[in-house]
């Protein structure tokens, strides 16, 4: 895997930061009470799949980060790096769904896609939220696993309907060098 | 539209330090305050961030709707603390002394509201903290600072590309959801919850098509300028660091190391009255 880091990538960094950011206003409740599902994950998710680890962890980082400190005036920095570290897992595989070659839409990249994804929030939500909660602000272990568990399931749900429409829709239009196929 | 918070130009000598003294100070800042739980420690920087506050003649307008909701949440999880572990307290103070019942496994304990009472604390060295930074930082004099003092400028500029950038997402968000709702898509509470996921997609779709565009669009003309050609940039709103930036950067870094000792003198972060 190379990791390239051009103009492109510093220009998806800002502009995704952006979008997640503005998209931090968006927040569909659940029939759970005080859980929302968060589009800006599957906007994240999209990003890290299209741009690579860096790009994710980055935008998940500063998104986060940024977009709390803009709306709600404080930062809750041990659901920041959680946050970093979906990007960074999904984006890691980012050359595998090769979404922007118009390869990704078939069931095989879509289960793999979903996969990752489930992955990076049980690593994310499960584990590394809870804890930090713990070791920074010694909050009460039960319910920062609570918490942590809606989080991961709010997140597998929103990033694994539309985040994986994003990645099936962006693909199949901007289709460019494996759109062909072979003729006998 | 959520009002968030913005930078607005003034004159107090906060405004003139540069945008990564105040970023050092606000993360040392943080760090320390998510470090302690000494009631002390924390009474005190209350009272620092308080001052601080007030000399970046920062106006109520600019920050009281961000203000209401943070007192929103701090309500939100200082009762679901309460409701997941009402002894918390005891099992960090190690003594519960129960003032009164109230039902099932619910006493209401000294211990507990202490600690619960730090965790408020807790928010209010942070909160002017931030107000502070967003406030008073100027975007481009930041990414600016940023590569001054030694930090890449790529970083800089995704960072200053996301602040530019901010408004004129939102204001594309706001425009395509007007004309999703002008097509008849509920918005509101009233549609059931798969279709509300499903209109939000209806937003997200055109936004994200149009932001990859963008993104295009802005790295296509960053290159033709040549952006990335050389090893270093110069910046039109270069500022450097000067007496006061050292000033302050040293008082954190006192004040921090002095707080933690103080912390953690008696062997945990916890400072504890009730033995």
């Amino acid at each position: 895997m190379k990791l390239k880091f051009g103009i492109k990538e510093v220009v998806a960094i800002g502009i995704g930061t952006a979008l997640f950011v503005a998209l931090t206003q968006i927040q569909i409740p659940t029939p759970i009470p005080n859980t929302y599902l968060q589009p800006r994950m599957a906007v994240m998710a999209f990003l890290a799949a299209v741009f690579g680890p860096v790009v994710g962890g980055i935008v998940g980082l500063l998104g986060h980060a940024l977009g709390d400190a803009l709306f709600y005036g404080s930062v809750w920095w041990s659901w920041v790096f959680p946050d970093g570290v979906v990007g960074l897992i999904i984006g890691l595989f980012a050359a595998k769904y090769a979404i922007r070659e118009g390869g990704f839409g078939s069931t095989k990249s879509i289960v793999f896609f979903n996969v990752i994804q489930v992955v990076s929030n049980a690593v994310a939500w499960i584990v590394v939220a809870p804890l930090l909660d713990i070791i920074i602000y010694a909050e009460p272990v039960s319910k920062v696993f609570a918490q942590g568990a809606f989080a991961f399931v709010g997140n597998i749900i929103i990033i694994g309907i539309l985040g994986t429409l994003l990645c099936v829709g962006y693909s199949s239009i901007g289709a460019k060098s494996s759109s062909l196929t072979k003729e006998d | 539209m959520a009002k968030i918070l913005s930078y607005e130009e003034k004159d107090t000598w906060i405004h003139r330090l540069s945008g990564v003294t105040k970023l050092v100070f606000f993360l040392l800042w943080c760090l320390t305050s998510m470090l302690t739980y000494d009631t002390r420690v924390l009474a005190v920087m209350v009272a620092f961030s308080l001052v601080i506050f007030k000399i970046s003649k920062t106006r109520w307008k600019q920050v009281g709707a961000v203000f209401k909701m943070i007192m929103l949440f701090l309500v939100l999880n200082v009762t679901a603390i309460f409701l997941f572990s009402p002894d918390q307290g005891t099992h960090i103070y190690g003594t519960r002394t129960v003032l009164f019942h109230i039902a099932g496994p619910y006493d209401v304990t000294k211990e507990q509201l202490f600690y619960e009472l730090n965790v408020i604390i807790k928010y209010f060295t942070v909160i002017p903290a931030v107000f502070m930074f967003l406030v008073t930082t100027n975007p481009s004099e930041f990414a600016a600072s940023m590569n001054k003092v030694g930090i890449s400028y790529n970083v800089g500029y995704a960072f200053s590309i996301a602040l530019r950038y901010i408004p004129d997402v939102q204001g594309e968000f706001t425009k395509i959801k007007h004309a999703q709702e002008a097509r008849g898509i509920e918005m509101s509470g009233k549609a059931s919850f798969i279709s509300r996921i499903k209109n939000t997609s209806s937003i997200i779709f055109p936004l994200i098509f149009s932001s990859m565009d963008r993104i295009d669009t802005v790295s296509n003309a960053m290159e033709l300028r040549g952006y990335g050609k050389h090893k270093k940039r110069t910046w039109y709103m270069e500022r450097k660091l000067q007496r006061n930036d050292y000033l302050v950067i040293a008082f954190t870094v006192v004040f921090m190391v002095i707080a933690l000792a103080v912390t953690y003198s008696n062997g945990s972060r916890f400072y504890n009255p009730f033995v």
